[in-house]
């Protein structure tokens, strides 16, 4: 029996104007700063170079990466192919051990839920692990409208939560900030810090670890992302570094977990691939140094109370699209973000997503849509990218960014039908059909060498052309027009010379051409 | 609640409707049910965990009490902590203060621990990665995390050559923590830093005929 449940309706976007998944810009003004900021290209430089170099190391030694990339990436399509019953399936084993799950539609939803399940236990603080779950949803901010404060117990993290600052890469947040700053960041924001703090890593880890230990061993509540959950046993994993995870997995009380519902996967098992691709991909070492798996409740060990939140806030929308889904198998590893010419140079910000990098320019205006406004942000990011495919090469779950940022393209002109460079072609077309109108347009175009700097380029084009120049530099045009020059005395005196050039060439050029050479033509002739 | 719970399922099935793709089917052809002799893992276990700056310690069974008392006094521990079920006869030689842990211990109490002694439950050679899952011996996650160094049992025999063949030993409701190597953090500069807020030492005691 099966009953007529009418025409599937398309899943809606993160709603407009909540959570972090737009910018204020389009990428081509917002990278300008990164751009303007030498101090951040050579933070970038070094340390994207540096981890790419230890990436290809640790991948390298593995005979077998590729048929893990294949499984990784197979595992994933399935797990999205499957999505109903495998949440079905992880919502049943994690309350069966003592959990409770709750579902979000959007990043409100899930912020609300949030708040109530911390005040439920009175506490008015929590202490929190990385998350991009939670960053995507703005759910700090949300906590402290209603009065309750997170604690970011990430080194890095902490560093851009005391600074007022955004994250701006996947998995090293801070990677924009240099050590004097970070100095000068734990100097005026870490309350009772050494005066004397000096600027070496392992002191500044050192001053972290003072501050935040007594919140380890005293909150009540924690907030966690998690990089995977087993449908299977209701297992969830959450990856780290700094032992801030284990931290606040297991000392507190109350344990909240904001899981996108396509973190999911099928099986225990599987994990036997990611734990070895997402590692590998993202420091760029064989191990990361603390893994937590933990199903349910355990008594005697860990949080008394665990919550689960799945959240959507348009990821049902990106699976609804056939292309765009791929860009779901994400395992948020950060590899194409470290292969990048493009963020190398701009860096993170200018995305304006909690998502940046080639994986951020498709997965943002998925998750979130890029025409939910006039002039939608959102709609440059699939332009964010020179196509290169570095990223398409160190994805550990092969998603094929490249073709995806193309197809968002292709949407985004479908959608609007105008864009600057499609007037500018058109107007092109119109003027070369002409060949008065040409020369006349040649002439004008000598103008520009008056706005061009001294540098012999163009930044800034007057309207309508405007358009153009937003996201790239124009070389200032020759002096002279190729036509105006073979108008000339010049020209017409340099082509009469070249003209009795080549009748000598040819005249006494016939014996000293061997045969089967290349002058196929005059001997057929 | 159960109203979001429908409506994201229901979202989910009209996206796949919307997007039918064809079912996957996962190819597992990567290495797994690798073996080693015990030679070759006990080197390349030595290797990783050396590379992770832990510092490794070979015995024989028969000596591990020598080798856990030499290294506490080594390190100045004058008091440890350490799980239920742990073997007594591993401490003989070490003459500090030893306290049993137990789960009505609030985590404050767990900062006075000098040190931490637990077993293990299974490793991986090739990734230098030991596998606590809170079975006898190793206790709750808490202990294993607070204190400053950890001291950690590893039976040779226990040690898988690679991530599939020592996942397959795990019992998935067993709270399980990998570790390999002692904390560390990469974030300022991605300059490698040990010891954030996990255990800043790591000691490796490998029992090589156990």
């Amino acid at each position: 029996m099966s009953t007529f449940l009418g025409m599937p309706a398309p899943p809606p976007r993160s709603p407009y104007g909540t959570g972090n998944l737009r910018g204020d810009r389009a990428f081509p003004r917002a990278a300008h700063d990164g751009l303007g900021n030498g101090q951040l290209r050579r933070n970038l430089g070094r340390a994207t170079g540096t981890i790419r170099a230890k990436r290809l190391d640790v991948t390298g030694e593995l005979p077998d990466w590729e048929a893990l990339r294949e499984a990784g990436s197979a595992i994933k399509t399935d797990a999205m192919n499957r999505l109903p019953e495998l949440l079905e399936q992880l919502e049943r084993e994690v309350t069966e051990r003592g959990g409770t799950v709750h579902w979000a539609r959007d990043a409100d939803e899930a912020n609300e839920i949030v708040a109530r399940l911390v005040r439920a236990t009175g506490s008015d603080e929590v202490i929190k692990v990385k998350s991009m779950a939670t960053q995507e949803t703005g759910l700090n901010e949300h906590l402290e409208s209603v009065g309750i404060t997170p604690y970011e117990t990430d080194l890095a993290e902490l560093i851009v939560q005391l600074a007022h600052d955004r994250p701006s890469h996947i998995l090293v947040p801070a990677i924009h900030r240099n050590r004097d700053e970070i100095r000068q960041i734990f100097l005026d924001r870490i309350p009772g810090v050494d005066p004397g703090l000096d600027n070496v890593p392992a002191h500044l880890a050192a001053a972290a670890r003072r501050y935040l230990r007594e919140k380890f061993l005293t909150a009540k509540v924690a907030v966690s992302g998690a990089n995977f959950g087993v449908a299977e046993t209701g297992t969830l994993a959450v990856v780290e570094s700094e032992g801030n995870g284990r931290m606040c997995l297991t000392l507190p009380e109350t344990l909240i977990t904001v899981m996108g519902i396509e973190k999911v996967i099928p099986r225990y098992q599987d994990l036997e691939v990611f734990l070895q691709l997402l590692p590998r991909s993202s420091t760029g070492e064989r191990m990361n140094p603390y893994t937590s798996l933990w199903t349910g409740v355990t008594p005697g060990d860990g949080p008394r109370d665990f919550h689960l939140v799945l959240l959507d806030n348009g990821r049902t929308a990106a699976l609804a699209d056939a292309i765009g889904r791929a860009a779901l198998n994400c395992i948020r590893c950060s590899a194409c973000l470290n292969v990048c010419p493009v963020y190398e140079r701009t860096g993170g910000h200018a995305y304006g997503s909690t998502y940046p990098g080639p994986i951020g320019a498709v997965l943002t205006p998925q998750l979130a849509g890029m025409h939910a406004a006039k002039d939608d942000p959102n709609n440059s990011l699939p332009y964010a990218s020179s196509l290169c495919g570095a990223c398409f090469d160190a994805c550990p779950v092969k998603i094929d960014i490249p073709s995806l940022l193309v197809e968002l393209r292709h949407q985004h002109t479908e959608r609007t039908g105008v864009t600057p460079e499609r007037l500018a072609m058109r107007a092109a077309a119109a003027v070369m059909r002409r060949p008065a109108l040409y020369t006349a347009a040649q002439k004008a175009s000598g103008l520009g060498r008056v706005i061009a700097g001294r540098d012999g380029t163009i930044s800034r084009l007057p309207p309508p052309l405007s358009g153009w120049s937003d996201s790239r530099d124009t070389a200032a045009p020759p002096r002279e027009t190729f036509r105006s020059w073979f108008a000339s005395e010049e020209g017409t005196a340099a082509l009469r010379a070249a003209a009795a050039e080549h009748d000598a060439a040819t005249r006494g050029g016939h014996g000293t051409t061997a045969p089967g050479g290349d002058h196929d033509e005059e001997d057929a002739t | 609640m159960t109203q979001a719970r429908d409506t994201v399922l229901g979202r989910i099935r009209d996206a796949l409707a919307l997007a039918p793709t064809p079912a996957a089917v996962v190819p597992r052809d990567y290495r797994t049910g690798r073996t080693l002799p015990d030679a070759e893992r006990l080197a390349l276990f030595t290797d990783r965990l050396l590379d992770y700056r832990a510092r490794v310690h070979p015995c024989t069974a028969d000596r591990t009490a020598e080798g856990v008392g030499d290294l506490l006094r080594e390190y100045g521990v004058r008091r440890i902590g350490v799980p239920a079920g742990l073997d007594a006869r591993w401490l003989a030689r070490y003459d500090g203060e030893v306290r049993q842990d137990d789960a009505a211990v609030p985590p404050s109490r767990l900062d006075e621990l000098d040190a931490v002694v637990t077993a293990s439950a299974a490793a991986c050679a090739e990734t230098g990665t030991i596998f606590l899952d809170g079975s006898p011996g190793q206790g709750r996650r808490a202990l294993s995390l607070v204190p400053d160094l950890h001291l950690c049992v590893v039976d040779l025999s226990t040690v898988e050559v690679g991530v599939p063949e020592a996942v397959a030993r795990l019992v998935p409701e067993r709270p399980t923590t990998l570790i390999s190597g002692p904390s560390a953090t990469s974030d300022i500069e991605l300059e490698r830093v040990e010891g954030v807020h996990g255990p800043r030492t790591l000691v490796v005691v490998i029992r090589t005929d156990a």
